[in-house]
């Protein structure tokens, strides 16, 4: 079978590359948005990366980052907004499975499911993240 | 040095690194952490961890140029993906056991593998290869708009030994925070046999979801700091959108050849500074 590219192939295409378009887009809007109220309140300290200490712990989780960026807090918005460019790539794949699903295409549904697990264990699993 | 000046000039470095790594096929990504470390004096795992998300960025905005064109191959991706993004998981928790030292110098050697690579010719690509029962198997095969027009098919070969090393891929880029695009390619176009333009393409898809493999372990362990990787994020994804633009009509040879310069430069100076301790 020489040829995998049908009308769906390309609708799935199609699709991918609005969803990664609009991830990007919003996550750079909202990273923005957290950069103008960090730049105005902070903007006048000094910059100081040259000693690691890690982020506290609330920059950390998906809890703690909505808390931050709830109390609109530049930091926390900026870490939402990369929180969701992270997530673009994530919900691609999984996108992906629903698209192999409609092609009746069951090994590269478990091929993307491994790829989404892999993905999710990364983001939920590794340490206090969520 | 205030906050404002730092995100400023961090920003105009990531625009031009964005910049030149889009208009010369290089990718922005493997400059900017010796970018932050050597002129900004930024830790290097800081550095790492704004890299990766930033690597997000533009991979995502370009490959939803890409898979519209219909170059990229959505199957050949999603499987190999699976080997990239258990790489970059181990690639990701090695990071956290060694040190910033070491980091260094493996990060110099892989700027000079790139910059020699960046300068070999590639080999004629084989055409009309016999198909693989494997690759057949797992529907690999595919076909793309050629230049001369109409669709050339093409058969995948070894896919056991491009899974390996996009392991490896996967691992560079989860330890290091680069797309690692360039090693993407090799396994692709060298290893298995797809055409030049399919490689690049497909692998430009898969830099994003690998990168989120390690972004989600960089991002718990607290290496993504926000007033960094935002003006990184923004200058890199805007860099990277202008060079997309005018690529169609740019004469790139002669700026490649400086790119891979720098590159080398900044290989050298990250293996004397890990060599000396100076990181």
């Amino acid at each position: 079978m020489p040829t995998t590219r049908n009308w769906t192939d390309k609708n799935i295409e199609e699709i991918v590359g609005t969803l990664l378009r609009v991830g990007v887009s919003l996550s750079a809007f909202v990273v923005s948005i957290g950069a103008a109220i960090y730049l105005a309140r902070h903007g006048r300290e000094p910059a100081n990366y040259r000693v690691f200490h890690g982020e506290p712990s609330d920059l950390r989780s998906l809890s703690g980052i909505v808390r931050e960026a709830f109390h609109f807090r530049g930091r926390g918005i900026i870490q939402l907004g990369l929180l969701l460019l992270i997530a673009t790539p994530v919900a691609r794949v999984a996108f992906s499975i629903w698209g192999f699903a409609e092609e009746h295409d069951r090994l590269y549904m478990i091929f993307t499911g491994i790829v989404l697990i892999v993905l999710l264990y990364s983001l939920l699993g590794s340490g206090s993240a969520f | 040095m205030n906050i404002l000046e730092f995100t400023i000039l961090v920003a105009a470095g990531s625009f031009l690194a964005g910049l030149l790594g889009s208009l010369t096929g290089l990718g922005g990504g493997v400059v900017l952490v010796p970018l932050l470390t050597l002129f900004f004096k930024v830790d290097i795992r800081y550095a790492i961890g704004a890299s990766l998300v930033s690597v997000i960025a533009t991979s995502s905005g370009a490959a939803a140029a890409y898979v519209r064109e219909g170059f990229s191959n959505i199957r050949i991706g999603m499987f190999l993906e699976i080997a990239t993004t258990v790489g970059a998981l181990v690639g990701a928790f090695l990071a956290a056991f060694i040190s910033t030292k070491a980091l260094a110098i493996i990060f110099g050697v892989m700027l000079l593998y790139s910059a020699y690579l960046s300068r070999k010719p590639r080999p004629r690509a084989q055409r009309n290869l016999p198909p693989d029962p494997l690759a057949t198997r797992l529907r690999m095969n595919g076909d793309f708009p050629s230049e001369e027009g109409g669709m050339r098919q093409y058969n995948v070969q070894r896919v056991p030994l491009g899974f390996s090393l996009m392991f490896g891929a996967g691992a560079l880029s989860g330890l290091l925070g680069i797309g690692s695009g360039a090693v993407k390619v090799l396994a692709m176009d060298q290893a298995m046999k797809i055409p030049f333009k399919v490689s690049t393409t497909t692998s430009n898809f898969m830099i994003g979801v690998t990168a989120a493999a390690s972004a989600g372990v960089y991002l718990s362990r607290g290496y993504v700091d926000p007033g960094l990787a935002m003006p990184v994020m923004l200058g890199v994804l805007a860099g990277s959108m202008l060079g997309a633009r005018i690529l169609v009509k740019a004469e790139t040879k002669a700026l490649r050849l400086v790119f891979s310069i720098v590159i080398g430069v900044l290989g050298l100076q990250m293996l004397y500074k890990g060599l000396t301790g100076g990181i």
